[in-house]
């Protein structure tokens, strides 16, 4: 029996006793395919009717251009920002103890369960010349929200958790008695920190920093309220393939689309470069 | 574990070796704090203040308005049909990757992360291309009267896609650190396969599929970008609540779009809240990074 169920799938499958594994793997397959993979080989094909002049003509399009310059640009210095303030919120929560502890740690999942929107909204209240926060720059000439600078803030807030919950775990399995070794060696505590810990500590900062990238880049719903949307000044790539579609150009949208999600599967990349280069960091 | 070594003298000095002096711990909790409550904080608690800001009366009266209330509707509808599909698929899936060795499982388990770092707008957008009117499939759909862009059939697709691997990734290494030798236990003392899976298997997820439900639901009632490509934007038909969070804000009736915020706003704490007990309580149950 199971010799002939071996040959019949030719190796493809090691023999079980366990049952169901043409049904569940061929479901499993199945909607994959419907749900995901044709409509994404939808968008990678759609673009080619535009031609390699015509896909070059809708990038180089200035108002283009200036919509990817800020998602990336903006997604990038949201990233460092967050992985600054990231590392310090996920080393505190780990290593000391202070008043409401889980709550800050089960608030910082915040982001990735409020809807969007409504981040985008009470952001854009917040940071806006009469809001709470943006009165207090509004003396000093800084203007947050609808402009530049309102996307950064959104981004900040989308970003923050994919750099915490990378950290929190690794700082957690840190091994003390490396810092005690570097300690009784005579090493300081801020040597310490950056020739013991933050080796140890770089890939798990590096993922969470690409994460956030990724996530911010593609982000929409909490930037497109507080961004202000001036076309060539806060117009953010997303944005634009909305207007392109509203506007029946299927093909410009799809090449602005491709050359994003092109960009996160490089990020992808090399977050699993980082990764399996640690790993085997780590087996030696 | 120095406490056994050495002295409790040296122990402390070591102890307070490895840790800040006071000042140093307290600047960097503050510093901590003082971010997470200006970025995270502030925004959770402006939408309640925002919300309540002309009266409870008026609040109320915004949260009982019909198209709200069409908009509420539309949102669990969407919910119901995604989360499901979503978990009949993420227990398929985990089954076939977590008790079977087969060729090809780990480009499958990549292609099922795949849609977590595609743009929500993107997400949208794939759909449009496919069954729009201008998409591949858009003029023999026409033929045949379906409509599924602009309409809820497409709001339950893009909403299926962003939620895609919630339930799957949760329950893959789960099960696969589970291993298989109850199952094949329970199958060579004469279970069906069917029984071996609900008395068996599913008791043993039952915690980490209620943890990957929790967040595919809470993502599947507030997606924004990729419902709204997909919406039209026709009230009362194709509103879900976020889309009518942005059409009462644009109308600049504040109070409305932040009364509707306020309820996803709480679905938001309620699920935070729930997530966090799943974790303090059955953290030894779900997958591995799971643990607090």
């Amino acid at each position: 029996m199971t010799a002939l169920a071996t040959s019949l799938s030719g190796g493809f499958k090691r023999p079980s006793v366990l049952p169901g594994f043409g049904l569940t793997l061929g479901f499993a397959v199945a909607y994959l395919s419907i749900i995901v993979l044709l409509p994404l080989s939808a968008l990678v094909l759609r673009p080619a009717t535009l031609g390699i002049s015509g896909f070059l003509g809708v990038l180089m399009d200035s108002r283009v251009l200036a919509a990817l310059r800020l998602s990336f640009g903006a997604a990038f210095i949201a990233a460092v920002v967050n992985a600054f303030f990231g590392l310090i919120v996920a080393w505190v929560l780990v290593r000391y103890d202070f008043p409401f502890k889980r709550i800050v740690d089960a608030l910082v999942d915040l982001p990735f369960a409020l809807p969007t929107a409504v981040a985008g909204i009470s952001l854009a209240t917040i940071y806006a010349p009469n809001g709470w926060v943006g009165s207090l720059f509004k003396p000093l000439g800084i203007e947050i929200a609808f402009t530049p600078l309102g996307v950064l803030v959104a981004l900040i807030f989308i970003g923050l958790p994919f750099v915490v919950r990378s950290l929190q775990p690794v700082l957690q399995d840190l091994d003390k008695e490396v810092e005690e070794a570097a300690v009784s060696l005579g090493a300081s505590r801020w040597q310490t920190f950056r020739l013991v810990i933050l080796p140890a500590i770089l890939p798990a900062l590096l993922t969470g920093f690409a994460l956030a990238f990724a996530r911010a880049v593609g982000e929409y719903g909490s930037v497109i309220f507080i961004a202000g949307n001036m076309p060539l000044v806060s117009e953010i790539a997303p944005l634009l393939i909305v207007i392109k579609l509203e506007q029946f150009d299927y093909a410009g949208a799809a090449a602005i689309g491709v050359i994003m999600l092109a960009a996160s599967f490089l990020i992808l990349l090399l977050i699993n470069l980082v990764q399996r280069w640690s790993r085997r960091h780590e087996e030696h | 574990m120095e406490t056994q070594t050495a002295g409790p003298a040296t122990a402390a000095k070591v102890r307070r070796a490895t840790t800040e002096s006071p000042l140093v711990r307290w600047a960097l909790i503050a510093t901590g704090m003082l971010f997470i409550a200006l970025v995270l904080v502030l925004p959770l608690i402006s939408v309640f203040m925002e919300a309540l800001s002309g009266g409870f009366a008026t609040f109320f009266q915004a949260v009982g308005n019909a198209d709200t209330w069409q908009a509420v509707r539309l949102t669990l509808l969407v919910a119901a049909i995604a989360v499901p599909l979503n978990v009949v698929f993420g227990l398929a899936a985990a089954w076939a990757v977590a008790k079977f060795d087969f060729r090809g499982k780990s480009l499958l388990v990549t292609l099922i992360d795949l849609p977590f770092s595609v743009s929500p707008v993107i997400s949208g957008l794939i759909y449009v291309l496919l069954y729009g009117a201008n998409g591949w499939f858009g003029p023999a759909l026409k033929e045949l009267d379906i409509k599924i862009i602009f309409n809820v059939t497409g709001l339950v697709l893009a909403t299926v896609f962003v939620t895609f691997p919630f339930v799957a990734r949760e329950l893959i290494p789960l099960m696969q650190e589970q291993g298989r030798d109850e199952e094949e236990a329970a199958i060579s003392l004469g279970a069906s396969g069917w029984r071996t899976f609900w008395y068996v298997t599913l008791p043993n997820v039952a915690w980490g599929l209620l943890y990957g439900v929790l967040l595919c639901n809470a993502r599947a009632m507030g997606e924004f970008g990729a419902v709204s490509v997909v919406s039209g934007h026709i009230r009362g038909l194709t509103n879900t609540m976020p889309l009518h969070v942005e059409i009462l804000y644009n109308e600049y009736d504040f109070v409305g779009a932040f009364a509707v915020a306020s309820l996803l706003a709480g679905l938001a704490i309620v699920t935070l809240v729930a997530k966090s007990l799943l974790e303090w309580r059955y953290g030894d149950r779900l997958a591995g990074g799971r643990k607090h």
